[in-house]
C-alpha cells in the first residue's frame, strides 16, 4: 500500500519537532494485514521502537510439555542473562528472555501510560472548537493530534510484549485498566489549555524523562521521541498562560484560576508518596523506574516554583517556602484523599471519558470491520491472480 | 491585483500566514475584489477545518484521529492564509474575519458547513471538497496575483494527501461489508445535493479574469475524475436534485449559525483581547 507523508506536517511551526517521522497518519485501518504487519506506514512506527516478535523465549518453550527440563534450564539461563544485562544497565529487547513479572508490570505501565495519552485527549479536543484564535486552534490540534500519536508509539511498545492494541483497549473500555486519574478533572476555560500544558505536560516531561532510561528498549526508545513533543507542550501551555497573565484582567483571572486548579492534581501525578507506593521499589530494581515519586514530585515542584514567577502568578500553596538547607522547595501537603477519590472514579469527569472512548469506540466498529473486510478481498483477488498468473 | 508580490519565498516553500501578514504590513494588499475572492476560499477551508475538528479523539480509530486531525490542521493553515490576505485589504487581521463577522458574511458553500454524521458521511463531504479544492488549487498556481498562486502552490500537495486519504476510506467503506457500504451510499447522498453550488460561475468571478479559477471550468475533470474512484467503488454517482445553495452571497443552511456560535463564543466574550 502507498504511504504517504503526512499533510499538515510542514506547515506548523510551533511543534516543528513534531514526530512526523513515521507518522501514523493516513494508515488506513486495514490492521490485519498492516498496521501491526511487516509492510506499510505501520512499520514505521514499529520501526521507531524496534519492535520485535515477541514471546521467542522461555514462554514459547513451556508450550510444550514434553521439554520442562529444557525449560528449566532456558529459565535458569535466561534469569542469568536478564539479571546481567539490568546489573550492565544495558536494555532488554523483545526477543530477550524476561521473568513474566517484568513483562506484565511492564505492560500495565506501558498500557496505562498509552490509555493516559488517550483519554487525555479528551479535555483539550474539548477546546478544539473554541480556540480563541485561529493560531491556537491549530497549535491546539497539532497537540491533540500528538497525543494519538503518542498512544500509537506505546500500544506498539506494549504489543512488542505481546499484549495487543485490542486487547489493552477492550480493558480500557471496560473499565479494567487505568489511566492517569488527572484527566478526570475538567477543562473548563480556555486557560486550562495553559495549565495543562505547563502544569500537567510539565509533570509528564519530569516522569518520562528518567524512562528514556528504561531497561526494556522498546519503552525507553518510544520515551524519548515522546520527551521531544511534550516539550513542545508544556512551552505552548507556558505561552498560553504567558499570554492571558500580560493581558486584561479577566484573561488573567482566568490564567491563576486554572493554575489554581491544576496545580495539586498536577503534583500527584507522579504517584501517592514512596511509603504507599507498592510498585514502585520493585521498578526501581528492573531499572524501569530511577527516582522514587517523591523525588521527582521535588523536582517538579522546584521547577514550577521559579517558573511561577515568570508568568506574575502564584502557586495555590502557603506552605511553598525555599529551604535553603535542604537546597529545596518546602510545599503543603497533598490530599491524598481526593486523590484516592478520583482514582476509585469519583471524579468530576470519570464516566464522561470512559462514556466518550467507548463511544469512539463502539461507533467505529463498523469502520474498522469494513476496512479488514476490504483488506481480506484484495487479498483474497491478490492470491488469484497470482494463481492466474503462474498456471 | 494584488500589487506588488507577497512572495518573495518562491511559490511552494515555507509560506505561512505571518509571511503573508509581514507582507500586508510592507504594503502588499489585495483589492478589494481579490480579498473577497480570497476570503471564499479562506471560509471554506475554515468551516471544513471546524467541522473536522470534531472528530479528534472522537474517531474510528486512532490513525483517523491523527489522519483527520492532520487535514483539519492543512485547512486550518490554507484559512489562514487566504484570509489573512484578504483581511490585509480592509486593515483587519485573519482572527478579525474568523471570529467577528455573523453568518450572512461568510461566504463558504453549502457543503463544507454540512454536519459530520457518521464517518461515511464526513468522508463523501472529504471526497467532494478535496477532489474540488484539487481541481482549483491546481488551476490557481498560474493565477496572476502572485500571493494566491503561492498559497495554491502550497495548499496543492497537502490537498494531493486528502484527495488520497477520501478515496481511499470510500473504496473501503463501499467494498468492505453491507453496512459500511450502505452507509457510504447515505452518505454519498446526503452530500450529493450541496455539489452543484461549488461550480457556479457569479459576477465577482467575471470580475477576476486570471486571478480567480472560473469554477464552472471544474465540473468537468471533477465530474471524470470522481467519477472513476466512483466506478472503482462500485458506485453510482447520487441522482438527486442539486441544492440551489446561496453561500458565496452569504445565504446559508442552518448549520452555519451553531458552527460560529461555537467558534466563535470565547473571543466574543473578550473583544480586544489577544491570545
Amino acid at each position: 500500500m502507498r504511504c504517504p507523508p503526512p499533510a499538515g506536517a510542514r506547515g506548523y511551526e510551533p511543534c516543528c519537532e513534531r514526530l512526523h517521522f513515521g507518522s501514523p497518519a493516513y494508515i488506513l485501518n486495514e490492521r490485519s494485514v498492516n498496521i501491526r504487519g511487516a509492510e506499510g506506514c505501520g512499520l514505521n512506527i514499529i520501526e521507531v521502537i524496534m519492535m520485535a516478535t515477541p514471546q521467542t523465549g522461555l514462554s514459547a518453550v513451556k508450550e510444550d510439555p514434553g521439554t520442562t527440563a529444557a525449560a528449566d534450564d532456558a529459565a535458569e539461563a535466561g534469569q542469568a542473562r536478564f539479571d546481567q544485562i539490568l546489573a550492565d544497565d544495558s536494555r532488554i529487547e523483545p526477543r530477550d528472555w524476561m521473568p513474566e513479572k517484568y513483562r506484565k508490570s511492564l505492560v500495565r505501565q506501558i498500557g496505562q501510560h498509552a490509555h493516559s495519552e488517550i483519554i487525555g485527549m479528551q479535555p483539550e479536543a474539548n477546546w478544539i472548537t473554541r480556540a480563541p484564535s485561529l493560531k491556537r486552534k491549530s497549535i491546539l490540534m497539532a497537540k491533540v493530534q500528538d497525543e494519538a500519536g503518542h498512544g500509537l508509539y506505546l500500544y506498539s511498545a506494549a504489543e512488542s510484549l505481546g499484549t495487543t492494541r485490542d486487547a489493552m483497549t477492550d480493558q480500557l473500555i471496560e473499565g479494567k485498566a487505568r489511566y492517569s486519574s488527572i484527566f478526570n478533572y475538567p477543562a473548563v476555560t480556555w486557560a486550562d489549555m495553559g495549565a495543562i500544558g505547563w502544569l500537567v505536560d510539565g509533570a509528564a516531561i519530569v516522569n518520562q524523562v528518567p524512562l528514556c532510561r528504561a531497561s526494556y528498549g522498546p519503552y525507553g526508545r518510544a520515551m524519548v521521541r515522546i520527551c521531544k513533543e511534550e516539550s513542545f507542550h508544556q512551552r505552548q501551555g507556558f505561552e498560553i498562560l504567558m499570554e492571558l497573565a500580560n493581558g486584561t484582567q479577566a484573561q488573567k483571572q482566568m490564567a491563576q484560576e486554572a493554575v489554581d486548579r491544576w496545580y495539586a492534581p498536577s503534583l500527584m501525578m507522579f504517584g501517592p508518596p514512596d511509603g504507599d507506593s507498592p510498585n514502585s521499589q520493585q521498578s526501581m530494581q528492573w531499572n524501569i523506574k530511577r527516582f522514587t515519586n517523591d523525588e521527582l514530585r521535588q523536582r517538579f515542584v522546584d521547577m514550577l516554583a521559579e517558573q511561577v514567577k515568570t508568568l506574575g502568578l502564584t502557586l495555590p500553596d502557603e506552605d511553598l517556602k525555599w529551604n535553603e538547607e535542604r537546597g529545596h522547595y518546602d510545599f503543603g501537603e497533598l490530599d491524598w484523599n481526593e486523590f484516592k477519590e478520583v482514582l476509585a472514579g469519583r471524579g468530576p469527569c470519570n464516566s464522561q471519558r470512559m462514556e466518550r472512548r467507548r463511544e469512539a469506540h463502539e461507533e467505529g466498529a463498523w469502520v474498522r470491520e469494513a476496512a479488514a473486510a476490504y483488506a481480506r478481498k484484495m487479498a483474497a483477488r491478490n492470491a488469484e491472480q497470482t494463481v492466474g498468473a503462474a498456471s | 491585483m494584488s500589487g506588488e508580490s507577497a512572495t518573495r519565498i518562491s511559490a511552494g516553500e515555507a509560506f505561512t500566514a505571518e509571511d503573508i501578514a509581514a507582507a500586508v504590513e510592507a504594503g502588499t494588499r489585495a483589492s478589494d475584489d481579490v480579498a473577497k475572492y480570497a476570503m471564499r476560499l479562506g471560509d471554506d477551508s475554515l468551516i471544513l477545518a471546524q467541522r473536522l475538528g470534531w472528530w479528534i479523539s472522537r474517531a474510528p480509530e486512532l490513525e483517523e484521529d491523527v489522519a483527520l486531525g492532520n487535514i483539519a490542521l492543512d485547512l486550518i493553515g490554507h484559512a489562514r492564509s487566504f484570509l489573512t490576505y484578504a483581511a490585509g485589504a480592509w486593515d483587519k487581521t485573519e482572527d478579525d474575519l474568523a471570529y467577528f463577522r455573523a453568518e450572512a458574511e461568510f461566504r463558504s458553500a453549502h457543503i463544507v458547513e454540512q454536519p459530520n454524521g457518521d464517518f461515511a458521511r464526513t468522508i463523501a463531504r472529504q471526497l467532494v471538497v478535496s477532489y474540488f479544492q484539487y481541481e482549483l488549487y491546481s488551476r490557481l498556481v498560474d493565477s496572476t496575483d502572485e500571493t494566491l498562486a503561492a498559497v495554491a502552490a502550497k495548499a496543492i500537495k497537502e490537498v494531493a494527501y486528502h484527495r488520497d486519504h477520501s478515496a481511499q476510506w470510500v473504496l473501503r467503506l463501499a467494498l468492505g461489508t453491507e453496512e459500511s457500504r450502505r452507509r457510504m451510499v447515505d452518505g454519498l447522498t446526503l452530500v450529493w445535493p450541496y455539489v452543484e453550488e461549488l461550480f457556479v460561475d457569479d459576477e465577482l468571478i467575471d470580475q477576476l479574469e486570471g486571478v480567480a479559477v472560473r469554477p464552472s471550468a471544474l465540473r468537468e475533470p471533477f465530474d471524470a475524475l470522481i467519477g472513476e474512484v466512483l466506478a472503482e467503488a462500485e458506485l453510482e454517482v447520487p441522482d438527486v436534485p442539486g441544492s440551489i445553495g446561496g453561500g458565496r452571497q452569504g445565504r446559508h443552511s442552518e448549520h452555519l449559525g451553531y458552527v460560529l456560535a461555537e467558534m466563535q463564543v470565547l473571543a466574543r466574550e473578550h473583544p480586544g483581547a489577544s491570545w
